[in-house]
């Protein structure tokens, strides 16, 4: 993790409200968060504290009420729907707690996804699948089905899979969620790999503290607010 | 009670579909049942036959003439009470769109034969005076507007020229199957143009025979014919109902095609509400697991989806009945005199809801029988 | 390329087998028969042309319509023959047929059903003017004999009409001497005998038509002003060509009318399959639109891959339909014609213009019926999806 240098993420007076009818439901009230390049971050918190929809404005499939997010120096919150869908593709990769495979694509194809936003050719991108894949070692399940999977072996097919575009960022959300605990400390591995060795910044939700542990820095929200900013 | 809530409940529980799946019904069942009453106009005239008329025609086509001779001959069979005849004048009213069937009659003697064409003696005696006049069927009169007086031209096709007509009365039939489109004329006006211009004359196109006894209709018919066997014009006699068919079938291939098709829209919607039933089936096989464990046999969720499925298909159905009414009023309108009669028989309408009927069942067969088999776990588990 | 891959959408297909399959032949079945109904009416033009030559010209009286109801006297015909423009044989004959017509009630095989024969008096010269009938069993009737030649869709659909059988009109029996194929042309529906003897048997005195060759086809308006405008003869001459096809414009048209209202109808309950069919398929992937919209994928290619489900479900539907009404081209159909009252055999007939006209439709039925269920798709918000799943 670099210590020195300009933040990756740099947010300030991020709200975000919902309506409701006539009412407005504040999620998330004055937010000012940095997070440096190579950092791994766990945002924690009770139900209902905006979490969820922290990591989503910072993944950029969230618009804020207000405020800014400066994620590599653009504010993302200015950017257009199709302009944001472009920046999401060349650098944000998705984690999710249940995978979110597509049922009907093979390993291969799921992991091949995003690479068919980029200009590469055919073969270009069967090599680089071909490299994630065998990041996470399920070079041989290739042409599987998600449904031929394990838990864990789906959740590190979508870890290659927010890979394979080479993001600075990945966001991931409840990651271990739907796993037991043998094939989450796998896929925590994995992730921690992915921040020393590749040099990716992690932004992770979680309710598991043992999950939070193994980053480096937990920031704490409750009721819309941050509370606790923990560093190691 | 609290079943049929339960099942009008989870029917509209995806609005949408269930909507959607009502308008494919309507629209099937309205078809359905316009078909099927095309096809019944296209026999009602022989449905509005007498029992107490036969027609006599030349044994080798309704197009070759019979000679007028032959009427005295008629008239002394054995069970023949009157004798008329009628040639077909196959004239054109301003466009061959205009289209309405016209006859040149005798009369004096077609008339007692068709007692169903209701018209004023002061009428009939006017015709009667008037070699050129003509008399019409009230509808048709009603179409074209055409008063007492009017003048009527007809571009002649078999009897080449321009005719006009008079005229001078107006008929209405004794009841609702009777032909009011007709136009008859004065059989002896076109002989004499006939006789005029080419020599020959007094020949007709059919003799319509009246008989006293409907029972004898077919010995009568033998009778007839026999009497002018090997002869230069040989007959043909039957009932006037037989004749009718006789024109109906000859577009049988066009009418069988037309109940064919009738039956493959509702094939069609049968397979879209099969479809509708097997995706509400699918979702809701979490609640049926539930339904399960909590102790409700198999019956009770075949019942439901039976239920929900026929209620869907009787409710479509029977909006689709009530638009095929205003449909077949707009069809017969522009139809006009090629179905002089059209209307929504109750036989259609009962078969009608039966094909929703058939429909809701058939569609709701193969989801309850699957449903019906659910392991409980296993549907427990199920994420829709 | 910002799309969906064509796996995708294929393969999401095959994976809700029952609700492809179903939506797909429904949607069959309205191609099926607007293809039909198409081949039908292609059949009978098709028959009708080919009835016609190019350098033929029929003579009816004014206003007849048909040649049953059309008398043309003997001076008259003869009078006709003298006119300059026709073309004349090897011998200096005139090159032209005078033919009575006469319709003829026979039962149809099968249904037993009685329906009108044309039955047409002609000879050597009706032969030579009509090159397209060539005699396959038999032999061509005799000049003064009591005899007919059976056209091949006669003989196959009425009774009685074999090789050897006898008939009965005219208070006399003819024997079927010989049987014709007259190529798929409406004289296949036709019972043709001597003129003289048919006029004598029905005893008149005028034919129904003339038809004559014309010795230059681009001379017809010519010889067509001489016979229309002579005051004495009060007839209308007529391209042959042009004549039977305006006696099939009357069925063609009904059954192309009737069959397309009908194929419309139809075809809204087939989209209504569709929407519903693409509904479900949305509602059943609101998770994975939000995960495709999250990884980069504009809302256009979502858009564009439910609605490209839906034209590919409708794509199968109209191969299938258009299949099965290929198949129909086995039929042999046979029908009473509005114009002349009589039967008239012909078939089904698939062209590449109906082919493509069908599937097009079918095309249109998945556009319209997927539309909606994707542009919703599209219309989805990433946050509300992914918490949906």
């Amino acid at each position: 993790m670099q210590e020195s240098g300009p933040p990756l993420i740099r947010i300030r007076g991020l709200a975000k409200s919902y309506h409701r009818g006539e009412q407005d439901i504040a999620v998330l009230l004055d937010i000012d968060l940095d997070v440096m390049p190579g950092e791994f971050v766990a945002l924690m918190g009770p139900s209902g504290s905006g979490k969820s929809t922290l990591l989503n404005l910072i993944a950029g499939i969230d618009k804020p009420s207000a405020g800014t997010i400066e994620i590599g120096g653009i504010d993302i919150a200015t950017l257009g729907e199709g302009a944001l869908a472009d920046w999401r593709a060349a650098n944000v990769g998705f984690i999710f707690q249940f995978y979110n495979l597509i049922p009907v694509l093979s390993a291969f194809e799921n992991v091949e996804l995003p690479l068919l936003l980029t200009g590469l050719s055919a073969r270009q991108r069967r090599e680089r699948v071909a490299q994630v894949l065998e990041l996470v070692a399920l070079s041989d399940r290739a042409e599987h089905l998600p449904s031929e999977l394990s838990g864990g072996q789906q959740q590190r097919v979508a870890i290659a899979r927010a890979l394979v575009t080479d993001p600075t960022l990945i966001v991931a959300d409840e990651p271990t969620g739907d796993l037991d605990r043998a094939t989450g400390e796998e896929v925590l591995s994995l992730l921690e790999q992915l921040v020393d060795e590749l040099g990716k910044t992690i932004v992770m939700v979680t309710h598991d503290p043992k999950a939070a542990a193994r980053a480096g820095r937990m920031v704490h929200l409750e009721k819309g607010v941050l509370v606790d900013d923990l560093g190691p | 009670m609290f079943l049929f809530r339960l099942l009008l409940k989870n029917a509209f529980r995806h609005r949408l579909r269930t909507l959607l799946t009502m308008v494919g019904l309507v629209v099937a069942v309205s078809a359905y049942g316009l078909l099927r009453t095309i096809v019944d106009a296209w026999y009602a005239g022989a449905e509005a036959s007498s029992s107490t008329r036969l027609i006599t025609r030349s044994a080798t086509s309704l197009t070759v003439p019979l000679p007028l001779a032959y009427a005295e001959r008629l008239r002394a069979v054995d069970g023949v009470s009157r004798v008329s005849w009628s040639n077909w004048f196959g004239g054109i009213y301003i466009t061959e769109r205009n289209f309405f069937p016209q006859f040149a009659v005798d009369p004096a003697t077609y008339l007692p034969l068709y007692p169903e064409f209701r018209l004023s003696e002061a009428e009939r005696v006017a015709w009667q005076r008037d070699r050129k006049g003509v008399i019409v069927g009230a509808r048709l009169a009603q179409k074209f507007g055409w008063k007492l007086g009017d003048n009527i031209p007809l571009r002649g096709t078999i009897y080449s020229g321009t005719w006009n007509f008079t005229l001078r009365g107006i008929y209405e039939g004794a009841d609702a199957s009777v032909d009011e489109n007709q136009m008859l004329m004065h059989w002896g006006l076109i002989n004499e143009t006939v006789r005029a211009r080419s020599g020959r004359g007094d020949y007709v196109g059919v003799f319509v025979v009246g008989i006293r006894d409907p029972n004898n209709a077919g010995v009568i018919s033998e009778r007839i014919d026999a009497q002018f066997r090997n002869s230069l014009a040989e007959t043909l006699t039957e009932t006037e109902k037989a004749f009718q068919l006789g024109f109906v079938s000859m577009s049988e291939a066009i009418l069988v095609a037309l109940q064919a098709v009738s039956y493959i829209i509702v094939i069609i919607i049968m397979a879209v509400m099969a479809n509708t039933m097997a995706m509400t089936a699918r979702e809701r096989l979490a609640e049926y697991a539930t339904l399960k464990a909590l102790g409700f046999g198999p019956a009770f969720v075949v019942r439901l989806l039976f239920g929900e499925s026929l209620l869907i298909s009787l409710i479509g159905g029977l909006a689709g009945l009530l638009l095929t009414l205003p449909l077949a009023a707009a069809f017969a309108n522009t139809a006009g005199s090629l179905f002089p009669v059209f209307r929504v028989s109750a036989s259609t309408m009962a078969l009608q809801l039966a094909a929703a009927f058939v429909v809701g069942v058939v569609a709701a067969a193969w989801p309850a029988w699957k449903m019906s088999r659910i392991d409980i776990v296993a549907g427990l588990r199920h994420v829709a | 390329m910002n799309a969906l891959p064509l796996s995708y959408i294929a393969r999401n297909l095959r994976v809700r087998r029952v609700t492809t399959v179903l939506t797909a032949a429904g949607m069959a079945l309205v191609v099926y028969v607007f293809a039909t109904v198409l081949m039908m009416t292609e059949g009978i033009r098709a028959t009708l042309v080919a009835t016609g030559q190019p350098d033929n010209m029929i003579v009816l009286r004014k206003g007849a319509g048909a040649e049953i109801n059309s008398g043309i006297s003997r001076q008259q015909a003869a009078i006709i023959e003298t006119l300059p423009g026709i073309a004349h044989d090897a011998g200096g004959r005139a090159l032209a047929s005078k033919e009575p017509v006469v319709l003829n009630n026979l039962p149809k095989r099968g249904s037993g059903k009685p329906s009108n024969v044309t039955l047409r008096g002609t000879g050597a010269a009706g032969l030579a003017l009509r090159p397209q009938v060539q005699l396959v069993q038999g032999r061509m009737f005799r000049p003064g004999g009591s005899e007919v030649i059976a056209g091949r869709a006669v003989a196959a659909g009425f009774q009685g009409v074999d090789l050897g059988a006898t008939l009965r009109f005219g208070g006399r029996d003819w024997v079927v001497v010989g049987l014709f194929d007259a190529g798929r042309s409406g004289f296949d529906s036709e019972l043709w005998a001597d003129a003289e003897q048919l006029m004598a048997a029905f005893r008149r005195q005028a034919v129904s038509s003339v038809i004559v060759k014309l010795a230059d086809a681009d001379r017809f308006e010519d010889l067509r002003q001489r016979i229309e405008d002579d005051p004495r003869l009060g007839l209308e001459a007529k391209r042959e060509e042009r004549f039977y096809a305006e006696q099939s414009e009357a069925l063609a048209n009904f059954i192309r009318i009737l069959g397309t209202a009908l194929a419309v109808i139809f075809s809204i309950g087939a989209v209504v399959g569709a929407t519903i069919t693409m509904f479900g398929a949305v509602a059943s992937r609101v998770g994975e639109i939000g995960t495709l919209r999250a990884l980069g994928f504009r809302r256009s290619a979502v858009l564009a891959a439910f609605l490209g489900e839906s034209l590919l479900l409708s794509l199968l539907g109209g191969v299938a339909g258009v299949t099965a009404a290929l198949a129909m081209q086995a039929v042999d159909v046979s029908t009473t014609n509005f114009a002349t009252f009589a039967e008239l055999a012909f078939q089904f007939r698939m062209t590449p213009a109906i082919a493509v006209q069908s599937m097009l439709f079918a095309l249109l039925m998945g556009f319209v019926g997927g539309f909606v269920p994707a542009w919703r798709a599209a219309r989805l918000k990433i946050v509300d999806c992914l918490r949906a799943a």
